[in-house]
């Protein structure tokens, strides 16, 4: 059963997303800002990693480096959630090591199957 | 908290097979000065012995006073008083039945004192007579209307009715038939 | 798969509304002069998680609204836009506006939608004037594809990823399996580009590949495939037309990137008290509360048993202990900080002396102060009506406060502090204080003194809390329609709480509110009548005497007094009111318990005292009715019910009964 970590500072953000993903049989841990989502990444080995950019503590963009700069986290897919009037944000997002970005809003069925498409 | 000595908690095993809508019902019967009484089943909580109550001022004597029922403080009336029957001293045998009551402001729970708890009686909706009218004066409103059971004649009570503070208060002692 | 979003409304909310607040205090604070950047970014990332949140809940109207909000943020945040006054009250209005949206989206009221648009219209205005950066074009693809196709059989592409690409996530087989759903797939691979095994990195890619895709497929479903590798790769896409002999060669796209914009670190924490905690239901505490209760009775019923065996004892002592402290811990559980209520008041003190053209300055302490969930519901419009009494009848204009040697801005003090198992909160001004004369002038006008009886300063100043008084020359819109301070006392009352108020003329005054610390739980004093006991909240015992015949006296009209050093206090006999048998009926044999309700006193003549403790409230209306008199019940240790004396009703009742009385005499 793959291991999604969710990071956003939105808890009802969160909810929505843990409950789509795990209704569809993945297993979901949330984080609510970086700082929170890099120390479980660290305790366990995700396969995929979603996040918001916006964030108190550490926001989303230095959340990626420093996964990347993880020997377990060189290649996993990690998306941003980002919003369609950010197109600099998306690369940003890419620059820092984003696999890609799901645009917000976004509904259930779309989160689930552009995670589908890439988590291995 | 279950206080100590003469609690006999007996509750209820629903062992017999509960009629739907449309055959009827099983009610609980009791006895108050000879004649038979009957609630629905579905809402009677629990049977206990009588054990001395709080009394609590500026009610009507027939309201005895409040129990504890495991950390829920429920009032205790005495039925024979709110029929205006003629009062007996209570017994070790005295049966206090709490219901379940609804009312506009939610559930309540009630506890009645009784003389005895007698069977559970089944009941189907074209047994149940409807109560004769007796004129205007006495209100009847918290009567199902009346069963005949082994040749005794069964009064069933709307307990919503009879202990709806807004609509028959529970302060008013109602003139038996 | 429909997945209900309507469930992760409520917390949509409650996160949205507290967004609301962090962004109101935060821009107030950007209005006094604070223009620290970590605040203006804590409001824009309220902004913009309210924005996302709604768009993704279906709120479309206030992800709208908020939309320009964040933007304008946006480049406040970054430096691109100013901050200034003007900005930050239309900023403020903006807030309210969303808070009546979700509001109104909330319990589905009704919404002011013409101040909405109005608002919203100066937002835009506001937003128009500057020059802004594109942030709006969100033009990834497609500015060259848009030309029409002619129908195509199917597709060349040929895809050569950068060698980093594994290490972005980004699988290229993931590519090929998307694309085998759109038509039938054929690749090839191109191999020049792979070292010598020796320098084979395997976290790289050095291959490449000729794709085939047959079918009807439009250009821009496969460019989706490829969206987020388009600066990551090399991309041609060919169509392939069986007849037609010119190739378009469309170039790949050249993303309209802006320069590899740094990310910006969001160093450090954030300036909100961030502590670890989470949301739970009320009913699990207060079931978790009642459990509590019921322990302690248990204990207290073993505790009498176990008298006799001296380890038993000792076991039970401890027990006695550690449930006490569960009970402290417990109820600690649904309190929370005054803050919760202190918070609103920073934004009414600025809207209101904007709107009086007053100057006032609003200083708060102590709103870590604890109390119980259900009493800070309850004391808040209280102590709104308090506050805005200050800020209105108070604080005088600035011209009048230099006249009268005074700062030209006044100042309201908000002080929240534990002392003797109570919480206090005082609302202090230095503004022109109370006109004794005045007060009384207005009492004797309303009959509610006789003319030619001397008052002390506290029995005036107790005259302002008299229902319909009110001393404002003209009923302002905020306060002063003479219905405020009756009310005020009575909610404080309600909560078993206390008020007064002292003044000084000219110099300001002070309203001390007085509050339990929580509503479930009471200190009791216990007494006995007859053969029953009652419990008195202590809260109400001024103290408890005996009684001396000489200080009897029967006044006609008032029935049995007693004198207290200089005041006269009605006696009420519970025995009588409660048709007990009492052990004595000689007042001098019994006990007199003094006690205050509702500014007056009077004394309750018990058989004796009893012990005082703690105990649970429980309510006696659930299952049964509200009684005069009676405010509540409680179990005592030996399982029986005891009942809670309403100080109060009782001093009602007792005013009841000797008007009564009078009318039995006359």
């Amino acid at each position: 059963m793959p291991s999604i970590l969710a990071v956003d500072d939105s808890a009802s953000m969160r909810q929505m997303i843990a409950h789509t993903l795990k209704g569809a049989g993945h297993d979901v841990t949330e984080a609510c800002d970086g700082e929170d989502a890099l120390g479980k990444a660290k305790s366990k080995q995700f396969d995929l990693v979603v996040t918001d950019i916006n964030m108190p503590k550490m926001d989303g963009i230095t959340l990626i480096k420093e996964l990347r700069a993880l020997a377990n986290y060189k290649g996993t897919p990690i998306l941003t959630l980002t919003t369609e009037a950010s197109a600099d944000k998306k690369q940003e997002g890419k620059a820092a090591g984003a696999t890609g970005w799901i645009i917000k809003p976004f509904d259930p069925d779309t989160l689930l199957s552009t995670i589908g498409k890439v988590i291995r | 908290m279950a206080t100590a000595a003469s609690t006999q908690a007996i509750q209820i095993g629903k062992d017999g097979t509960l009629g739907r809508e449309d055959d009827g019902a099983q009610f609980l019967s009791f006895i108050l000065a000879g004649e038979h009484y009957g609630i629905d089943i579905l809402r009677v909580q629990e049977i206990k012995g009588w054990t001395p109550v709080t009394r609590v001022p500026q009610t009507p004597d027939f309201m005895k006073g409040v129990l504890n029922l495991r950390g829920t403080v429920v009032p205790i009336i005495d039925m024979r008083m709110r029929f205006a029957l003629e009062e007996v001293e209570y017994t070790p045998l005295t049966v206090v039945i709490v219901m379940s009551v609804q009312s506009d402001t939610g559930d309540r729970l009630v506890g009645i004192v009784v003389d005895a708890v007698s069977d559970v009686l089944n009941v189907g909706v074209d047994e149940i007579k409807p109560t004769p009218d007796f004129g205007e004066t006495v209100s009847t409103e918290f009567i199902k209307g009346l069963a005949s059971v082994e040749e005794k004649m069964v009064m069933l009570l709307d307990v919503d009715k009879l202990f709806n503070v807004a609509e028959l208060p529970l302060d008013e002692i109602i003139e038996k038939v | 798969m429909a997945i209900d979003i309507t469930q992760f409304l409520q917390t949509f909310y409650e996160e949205s509304f507290e967004g609301l607040e962090i962004m109101e205090t935060g821009l107030l604070s950007l209005d006094s002069g604070n223009a620290e950047s970590e605040v203006i970014n804590d409001i824009f990332r309220a902004a913009h998680s309210i924005k996302g949140g709604s768009g993704t809940f279906g709120l479309n109207a206030v992800a709208n609204f908020t939309h320009i909000l964040e933007s304008l943020l946006d480049e406040m945040r970054d430096g691109r836009r100013q901050v200034t006054k003007e900005g930050v009250n239309l900023l403020l209005e903006s807030v309210d506006c969303l808070r009546e949206m979700l509001t109104a989206s909330k319990e589905g009221a009704e919404l002011d939608t013409q101040r909405i648009g109005d608002v919203h219209g100066r937002l835009e205005a506001m937003w128009g004037k500057s020059e802004a950066a594109a942030v709006v074009a969100d033009n990834g693809n497609a500015s060259n594809a848009s030309t029409e196709q002619d129908a195509v059989d199917g597709w060349t592409i040929k895809f050569s990823p950068f060698s980093y690409i594994l290490k972005t996530g980004n699988e290229p087989a993931r590519m090929f399996k998307e694309l085998r759903g759109l038509g039938k797939l054929s690749v090839s691979v191109i191999t020049d580009k792979v070292p010598d095994f020796s320098e084979l990195d395997p976290d790289e890619c050095f291959l490449g590949w000729t794709l085939m895709l047959e079918g009807e497929i439009e250009r821009s479903a496969i460019e989706e495939v490829f969206s987020w590798i388009e600066e990551d790769c090399d991309l041609e896409i060919t169509p392939v037309v069986s007849n037609s002999q010119s190739i378009e060669q469309v170039p790949d796209n050249a993303p309209a990137s802006s320069a590899g914009a740094a990310a910006t670190p969001r160093a450090g924490a954030s300036g909100g008290s961030e502590s670890a905690s989470i949301r739970v239901g009320i009913d699990k505490v207060d079931s978790v509360i009642n459990l509590v209760g019921e322990l302690v009775i248990t204990q207290s019923m073993l505790s009498t048993t176990g008298e006799a065996y001296p380890l038993l004892k000792a076991g039970l002592a401890q027990l006695e202990r550690n449930t006490r402290e569960l009970q402290e811990q417990v109820m600690r559980m649904r309190m929370l900080p005054v803050s919760f209520v202190f918070n609103r008041f920073p934004r009414l003190v600025h809207d209101i002396s904007q709107k009086l053209d007053k100057k006032i300055e609003l200083k708060m302490s102590g709103e870590q102060t604890e109390l119980d969930k259900t009493v800070i519901e309850k004391v808040t419009d209280p102590l709104v009506h308090l506050i805005r009494n200050s800020l209105d009848h108070g604080i005088e204009m600035p011209a009048d406060r230099v006249a009268a040697g005074k700062p030209e801005t006044g100042t309201v003090w908000l002080n929240a502090y534990h002392k003797g198992g109570n919480i206090i909160i005082e609302v202090k001004d230095d503004g022109k204080g109370i006109d004794k004369a005045v007060i009384l002038e207005k009492a004797i006008e309303r009959g509610l003194v006789d003319p030619g009886v001397t008052l002390d300063d506290d029995q005036i100043l107790n005259m302002v809390f008299q229902p319909g008084f009110s001393t404002a020359k003209e009923v302002s819109d905020l306060s002063g329609r003479g219905v405020g301070m009756d009310v005020v006392r009575r909610n404080i009352v309600s909560l078993g709480g206390h008020v007064e108020i002292s003044s000084v003329k000219g110099e300001g005054s002070t309203i001390t509110v007085r509050l339990p610390l929580t509503l479930a739980i009471l200190d009791g004093q216990t007494v006995e009548v007859g053969e029953e006991n009652y419990i008195v909240p202590i809260v109400s015992i001024v103290e408890s005497t005996q009684i001396k015949s000489e200080m009897l006296n029967y006044v006609a009209g008032k029935g049995e007094t007693f004198m207290l050093r200089d005041e006269y206090l009605p006696v009420i006999r519970l025995y009588e009111l409660f048709n007990s048998k009492p052990k004595h009926t000689d007042l001098t044999k019994g006990l007199l318990v003094v006690v205050e309700g509702e500014g007056k006193k009077i004394g309750l003549f018990v058989d004796d005292l009893l012990g005082q403790q703690q105990v649970v409230i429980k309510s006696l209306e659930t299952n049964y009715k509200k009684v005069d008199g009676i405010s509540g019940a409680t179990i005592l240790g030996n399982g029986s019910v005891a009942l809670i004396l309403d100080v109060p009703g009782l001093v009602r009742l007792s005013q009841q009964n000797s008007k009564n009385r009078l009318k039995l005499s006359a």
